[in-house]
């Protein structure tokens, strides 16, 4: 188990480091820093264009530039913005924003969707059932801008019904939040609520739907009537013995699904106003910076890489086969 | 798992059982494909919609640029049915041009996608060996980061060319499918039917066009119908954010990106392409999932029994 384990985190840092390198040149080819400089008017001279120019490192071959790039981030430095701000700083904090959003959607959503799927499984053919079927096949049809709009005009109704503002949608925090802990507390969750299950709204939908046609898979197999006949009640026989092993080939979704939740992220975050990794990226793309794009490309892919070592240990803690190997 | 098709299993029956009246497989696949409601109205939906977008225009009064400065930000009415945006534009004309390129996008990218995961995908499971880990590493390698990120930083430069575009979608898009073709292609191999060719003396081309391809089609047409909705999705995204189609003209997600700015204050904007969008997908969806049920009928559990 920790030889297979050991063996897929090997596998995954020599896929992180060719990916890297390849983003690093993708980006380092087609960006053109020195655009928003040459474009100003009047133009900048031609020495002040040269300085930046060297100091962006523009002057030598994209390997040499990577190998520095590299040679940084083994000691936590991911190099300089082109406006001069030493990534690493503004990254860990925009990162801490982000995983706050991923982390609580990813969970949310899973939990969710498995519990509704599995539920919808049982009661096939239900009235329930139906409706969580198409309710869920609509999520999944709609992109993530449209949800997060389509939370906003609903929140915004909420709100003048109540006549509390109790759903925010811009920002992470109310910069006139006062009062203690408490209050800034629940400010928090205020604007936490809308983001969060906007991405969780699409995960919901994704497993709910998968998580059903396991489960009725699994229900139609002889094990589940042995269960039964051995006199084990429905609940038990459905819950011990079916949703266990329905639940296997969710860790292989949970690991396809996480660079979806991410690209999820970059749309919630931009609409919403949170400052996190999407945001920044679009902004480094905006901005043609290679530093700012390689390193959240990195996170992503770590992120991912974590989901897959995650999925594997759920696999292995599910399905005692692999366990054996 | 669908059943393989040789040449003449397919009307193979015992004697004294007519042949003729034997139903062929594409007359089972038709007919349970016709059976399902909801995948045969969307079919017929995406249809429509297709031609409209392309056959209304010229009809209409207004085209997708015009600027009528004496209706700004209006509600739909008689004169605008979808109403007008902050610059006058008449929506309708507008959603119409959108979706002309959604969906040509849409569907382009899918059948790229799809063929590129079939060749790779029976490759991959055929040969085995070095041919089948190289593959695979590549399919590791660009599914380790989120290819909307890396098709962002590439498409900047292609300044909204709708062929960049749908190269590109394509080009990301096709890795889990692959995957599941090389998976059955790898199944197939093992099987009699292909030993037996094999044994013959045909190429091993020839045994990948005549005898694999033939029986992961259904997974392929599945696919390729499954990934139109995701490549919409994937163009309106880019769109959204403003690396995809570039104005002047217009893609739904350029649509939807100019009404999330005043989404609480002038919804209609937002709405209506945001509302077309969803309908699309939707369709695509539907009818992807009922030719995986006409074709692949052991994929989903199709119990009638009521407990």
């Amino acid at each position: 188990m920790t030889r297979f384990l050991a063996g897929r985190l090997l596998n995954y840092i020599v896929l992180l480091a060719v990916a890297s390198f390849l983003t690093f040149s993708l980006a380092s080819r087609q960006f053109e820093p020195l655009d928003s400089l040459l474009q100003r008017n009047p133009r900048p001279p031609q020495a002040v264009i040269e300085a930046k120019a060297a100091e962006l490192g523009l002057d030598k071959p994209i390997p040499v530039r990577y190998g520095h790039w590299v040679a940084g981030v083994v000691h936590g430095d991911f190099g300089k913005t082109i406006g001069g701000q030493p990534v690493s700083d503004e990254l860990w904090r925009r990162i801490g924003v982000s995983l706050r959003l991923l982390i609580i959607g990813s969970v949310v959503g899973t939990v969710i969707g498995v519990v509704v799927g599995a539920w919808g499984a049982i009661r096939q053919y239900h009235l329930s059932d139906r409706v969580i079927t198409v309710l869920s096949l609509l999520v999944i049809s709609t992109p993530v801008f449209v949800i997060a709009n389509l939370l906003i005009l609903a929140a915004l109704r909420v709100n003048s019904v109540l006549g509390v503002q109790l759903f925010e949608y811009t920002g992470e925090t109310s910069p006139d939040a006062i009062g203690g802990a408490w209050n800034q507390f629940v400010d928090r969750v205020q604007h936490l609520v809308l983001p969060t299950f906007t991405l969780a709204l699409g995960a919901i939908a994704g497993y709910s739907r998968y998580q059903r046609n396991a489960m009725l898979d699994v229900l139609g197999q002889d094990f589940i009537r042995t269960a039964r006949a051995k006199g084990l009640t429905r609940r038990r026989a459905l819950f011990k013995h079916g949703l266990r092993t329905a639940l296997i080939p969710m860790a292989t979704l949970f690991a396809y699904s996480v660079a979806g939740l991410f690209t999820g992220a970059v749309f919630t975050e931009k609409i919403f106003g949170w400052h996190g990794v999407g945001e920044w990226f679009i902004q480094g793309v905006a901005t043609q910076d290679t530093n700012i794009v390689t390193a959240i490309t990195l996170f992503s892919g770590v992120t991912i890489l974590l989901a897959g070592l995650l999925s594997d240990v759920i696999y292995a803690a599910l399905d005692p086969r692999v366990r054996v190997r | 798992m669908s059943e393989p098709v040789t040449t003449d299993t397919a009307t193979t029956a015992k004697s004294g059982v007519d042949v003729a009246r034997f139903a062929s497989r594409s007359a089972l696949v038709r007919r349970r494909f016709l059976r399902n409601k909801p995948a045969v109205i969307s079919l017929l939906l995406l249809v429509v919609l297709f031609i409209a977008c392309y056959a209304l225009p010229p009809v209409l009064p207004y085209s997708y640029t015009d600027l009528d400065f004496y209706a700004l930000q209006q509600p739909p009415n008689a004169d605008h049915w979808f109403g007008t945006n902050a610059l006058g534009q008449d929506l309708l004309a507008q959603t119409l041009r959108g979706m002309q390129k959604s969906m040509l996008i849409g569907v382009c990218v899918a059948f790229i996608s799809t063929i590129i995961a079939a060749t790779v995908g029976t490759i991959a499971g055929y040969f085995g060996g070095w041919r089948d880990r190289t593959l695979m590493w590549i399919v590791d390698l660009m599914l380790v980061v989120p290819s909307f990120l890396l098709i962002t930083i590439v498409v900047q430069r292609t300044k909204g060319d709708i062929i960049w575009l749908i190269v590109l979608l394509a080009a990301f898009s096709w890795m889990i499918s692959s995957r599941i073709v090389r998976g059955m292609t790898m199944s197939l191999r093992e099987r009699e039917f292909v030993a037996a060719a094999r044994y013959m003396g045909v190429s091993n081309w020839r045994v990948i066009v005549r005898h694999i391809v033939p029986n992961v089609a259904s997974i392929i047409i599945i696919d390729t119908a499954l990934n139109v909705g995701l490549a919409i999705l994937a163009e309106t995204g880019l769109s959204f954010l403003g690396f995809g189609i570039q104005p002047p003209d217009v893609s739904l997600g350029t649509l939807i990106a100019d009404g999330t700015k005043s989404v609480t204050t002038f919804p209609w904007v937002f709405l209506f392409p945001a509302s077309i969008l969803v309908l699309i997908i939707l369709c695509a969806n539907l009818v992807g999932d009922g030719l995986r049920d006409a074709l692949d009928p052991g994929a989903r559990p199709l119990r009638r029994r009521r407990k």
